[in-house]
């Protein structure tokens, strides 16, 4: 198994992703974007950073980088996908994934820890997790609040496409739990089939026990099936 | 060929928040100014040769949906003006 943890200009999760998941038994290698995917990529990563400064919009250049092209149709043909903060934008940019993320509601960068509600348990990425169970995951972004038109929103509640909502420590969703004005407190989607998804928060910074907690590590698991 | 500037104003859609622009509507209010609202805006002026102003201004609209603008956020206006 190789997960292709692609590392663009101004990528910073893409080593802690890769350690992240080698530490759970999953084969995984950073990807220069200029290189491609490997022949025997078996899932990929879009990690989190600054790719290309952030210039235009979050993740508005690399998402039409060549590489994306190759991801586009490795997802087509089945290959799990997950972008991570920087990666949900570079996600939702290239539209394997709906809506946008983009500026926090307080206008500022925000890097703290958050609750999330686990909405939908039946996704790769979710399914070692209870519907409704609570989770402890860390944010860190400027770019973060989930944008879509109202009809769109709907439709993703009504086919179970939200991964996770930010929630209060009792799972309670709530406008003062919501650190960054997320339509909905939505905090991770999927795509059109769920082995594509993206999500703000950070799994692989909670998936090694030296280091805390390890709410994150169901999610990084979804590589495995 | 003639030499063309296409101003491609990209702007939020109606009713998607905008915290950039309360945040310096507020700095403005907070230095004594009275205003009602504030909208902000990023304008592209791009140099390009076309046949007409149909054909520059169909490239620029182009550029514009796939990158200038997100469509699930803004919305944009194209403006055509033959260069010196």
């Amino acid at each position: 198994m190789t997960i292709a943890v692609i590392q663009f200009g101004g990528s910073n999760c893409d080593r802690d992703s890769v350690q992240a998941l080698e530490s759970m038994g999953l084969g995984a290698e950073l990807v220069w974007h200029e290189d491609g995917l490997p022949e025997d990529t078996t899932g990929i990563m879009l990690p989190g950073g600054f790719s290309y400064g952030d210039y235009l919009r979050a993740g508005a250049m690399a998402a039409r980088s060549p590489i994306m092209r190759a991801v586009r149709e490795a997802a087509a043909d089945g290959t799990p996908v997950l972008g991570v903060c920087n990666g949900a934008q570079i996600g939702c940019e290239s539209a394997l994934t709906p809506g946008a993320f983009t500026t926090n509601e307080s206008a500022r960068f925000q890097c703290e820890h958050v609750y999330l509600r686990v909405e939908n348990a039946d996704t790769p990425w979710t399914s070692q997790y209870e519907e409704g169970e609570v989770i402890e995951l860390p944010i860190a972004h400027g770019e973060g609040r989930y944008e879509i038109t109202d009809d769109r929103l709907d439709e993703l509640e009504a086919d179970g496409r939200i991964l996770f909502k930010y929630c209060d420590e009792d799972g309670n969703v709530t406008p003062e739990a919501n650190p960054n004005g997320s339509k909905h407190a939505i905090a991770g989607v999927t795509g059109e089939r769920d082995h594509v998804a993206v999500m703000m928060p950070h799994p692989e910074r909670a998936s090694l026990e030296d280091l805390g907690r390890t709410d994150g590590e169901p999610v990084l698991e979804g590589f495995a099936d | 060929m003639t030499a063309f500037t296409a101003t491609v104003t990209v702007r939020l859609k109606r009713g998607v928040l905008d915290p950039e622009a309360e945040t310096t509507q507020r700095s403005l209010e907070r230095l004594g100014f009275e205003l009602q609202d504030l909208r902000s805006a990023d304008i592209f002026e791009l140099d390009l040769e076309a046949d007409d102003d149909e054909g520059a201004a169909e490239r620029a609209e182009e550029m514009a949906e796939r990158l200038l603008a997100n469509p699930t956020i803004h919305d944009y206006t194209v403006e055509v003006a033959q260069r010196e």
